[in-house]
């Protein structure tokens, strides 16, 4: 299968910062591809290249077939965007947005309406097609973005934090209409997040950090390469029992959410041991597979939140100079 | 969901061509009118100014300048300038739509069509224009009233410089909103330019025998080769006395020669032409 997005070694320097340092990766046609990382990692970066929104300051990519750079018109043609702040117009009923970007990407006449029918009733806004999009709450308007992104039916579709400040409702329907996409229109989906939980509904996943992509493969696969389980036991005196890990066994141990929680190699091994050497009295035990956020802190040394408030800082500097640009 | 069974529409998105261009045109000018008619507000609130000038400037100034005006009422003097203020402010109003699109984020939904930005320009010049040609008609029908009579070609000739003035100030402002983002700086920008822009151009007093520097600044101010025009016109219609006519009407000079009418529509049409080019230039360039 021929690739839906092609990318070599692509970077982006705003002045002395580096948001994206040379980046490879392959999507395949009809992949759902999640792109994974905290805020200020160069994801949007990366997205807006890939979108023809920013030019890359090196390497080159290709989307649907087409170089970003050199055929812009032919990328956007056959892309879908939506993205993390909303692009609708307050002012215009949910059909008039529709109709507007079908006029605008040159949608053949007779399929605008037929076309238009199937993308609302997709995500359940056909009722409310006349209504003022200023009358719609963020989950409706997010989901009408999306029915606008396939209009022109494009062939991939770039969601950049499609279910950010979301209830879990609407996460939830705009998952299915991942799921229903990927199945009827043979659409290749790149999108971003944040949410480790949605990474694994992913195909496959790159972690970006620091403007590198750091791991790339499948959820499942991330997950065997950490080689850790988590163990989270309770007990009577949790400072003590944190203590007698770190002596006995030399793991550190951290407390959250009520309980002592610690990675080991091989979880069901571990338990016997831990029964009969931790001096401290054990009221429950219990073994987890690693999860996204065991993959993300193997490979990026911080969990995602962690990250988000260090990444905060660089930041700042790529908005200033973004906003420096624009004058 | 039914939507399941139903068979995916699947849609052709045609190679780029005049046909698309024309169609993002038109659509953005489409939505100027859509958005215009559903903000009543906006189409009461733009015309009190003008009719502020008119009706109140107008009739109190109307106490001191009698004798001066040879029987001219101040009123139907000034009414040509304010023919031209009425649609430079709802013009400048849609232009300032291009600093709330982008802060409301619909800019960018326009400019990662594949067309051409100078489609959407134009598009947004056009529905300015269009949008301003609504309240000059209103403008006309208030002829009678400052005793000016109605007829087609006072009607078809204001209107067409009304349409060409509000597309050059259009223009101005997409090339100004290109560069500012916040809708505050933008509408001091405008303030800026525009109120100055009103007052050099002629539209209150006749430009003949000004002091040095203001006949200077009025000769440079580019509102002045539309209040011209539009004096002229709307004069043409009238039964004034050719002293009347000589005092009020003199016409521009550019170091004693006298300006002719055309050139001066013409000087309009060119500057509206370089500013909507350095707009497109600048949408181009950006983002």
């Amino acid at each position: 299968m021929p690739s839906a997005i092609s990318v070599k070694s692509l970077r982006k320097s705003f002045g002395e910062f580096e948001a994206v340092r040379g980046v490879d990766f392959e999507v395949a046609a009809g992949e759902v591809f999640g792109f994974l990382g905290p805020n200020g990692a160069g994801k949007t970066t990366t997205i807006n290249m890939l979108c023809t929104l920013a030019k890359p300051s090196g390497g080159s990519a290709t989307v649907a077939g087409h170089d970003v750079v050199t055929a812009r018109d032919e990328v956007r043609r056959h892309i879908g965007l939506v993205f993390q702040d909303p692009t609708l117009d307050g002012y215009l009923s949910a059909e008039q947005n529709l109709r507007l970007h079908a006029e605008l990407y040159g949608v053949e006449k007779a399929a605008v309406a037929p076309r238009m029918r199937q993308v609302m009733e997709m995500v359940g806004l056909w009722e409310r097609r006349e209504a003022q999009v200023l009358t719609f709450s963020g989950g409706m308007r997010r989901r009408l973005e999306i029915a606008r992104g396939l209009m022109h039916s494009p062939r991939v579709l770039f969601l950049d934090e499609p279910t950010i400040g979301l209830d879990p409702q609407t996460r939830s329907s705009i998952w299915g209409y991942i799921r229903q996409l990927q199945e009827s229109e043979e659409i290749t989906i790149f999108m971003t997040t944040h949410y480790m939980d949605e990474a694994e509904f992913c195909g496959r996943i790159a972690i970006m950090d620091h403007g590198e992509i750091v791991a790339l493969d499948t959820p499942e696969a991330l997950k065997e390469g950490v080689r850790a389980d988590r163990i989270r036991i309770e007990t009577d005196d949790d400072g003590a029992a944190i203590e007698a890990i770190a002596e006995t066994f030399g793991l550190e141990a951290t407390i959250s959410e009520g309980a002592v929680s610690f990675a080991v190699s091989e979880g069901e091994e571990f338990v016997p041991r831990l029964f009969a050497e931790l001096p401290v009295p054990i009221r429950s035990v219990s073994v987890s597979r690693p999860t996204l956020d065991d993959v993300f802190m193997a490979h990026t040394g911080s969990t995602i939140r962690d990250a988000e408030e260090l990444g905060r800082g660089d930041q700042k500097i790529a908005a200033q100079m973004l906003s420096g640009m624009k004058r | 969901m039914s939507t399941a069974a139903a068979p995916v529409v699947r849609v052709h998105v045609p190679a780029r061509s005049w046909r698309s261009e024309l169609r993002a045109v038109k659509i953005v000018w489409y939505r100027e009118l859509i958005r215009f008619r559903s903000d009543r507000v906006r189409i009461v609130t733009q015309l009190v100014q003008p009719l502020l000038f008119l009706f109140v400037l107008g009739a109190g100034l109307e106490q001191l300048s009698s004798a001066s005006t040879h029987g001219v009422d101040l009123k139907t003097f000034i009414y040509p300038g304010i023919l031209c203020m009425s649609v430079m402010f709802t013009a400048m109003f849609s232009a300032a739509s291009i600093v709330w699109d982008r802060e409301y984020g619909f800019l960018r939904e326009m400019m990662v069509a594949p067309v051409r930005r100078s489609s959407i320009v134009i598009g947004k010049c056009v529905g300015g224009a269009t949008v301003a040609g609504f309240q000059g008609v209103i403008m006309i029908a208030l002829a009678p009233v400052v005793g000016v009579p109605y007829s087609l070609t006072l009607v078809l000739g204001v209107l067409a410089l009304q349409l060409l003035l509000a597309f050059s100030i259009t223009a101005f402002g997409v090339m100004v909103a290109a560069r500012i983002s916040q809708i505050q700086s933008f509408m001091g920008v405008m303030q800026l330019v525009v109120m100055p822009m009103f007052f050099l151009s002629g539209a209150l007093y006749p430009v003949a025998d000004l002091p040095g520097w203001l006949a200077v600044l009025n000769r440079l101010d580019p509102l002045t080769y539309a209040v011209e025009p539009m004096r002229t016109l709307v004069f043409a219609h009238l039964d004034l006395s050719s002293a009347a006519e000589a005092s009020l009407n003199p016409g521009v000079t550019w170091f004693g020669w006298t300006v002719p009418v055309a050139l001066s529509i013409f000087t309009v049409f060119a500057l509206g032409m370089t500013v909507l080019a350095i707009a497109i230039w600048e949408f181009n360039a950006g983002e």
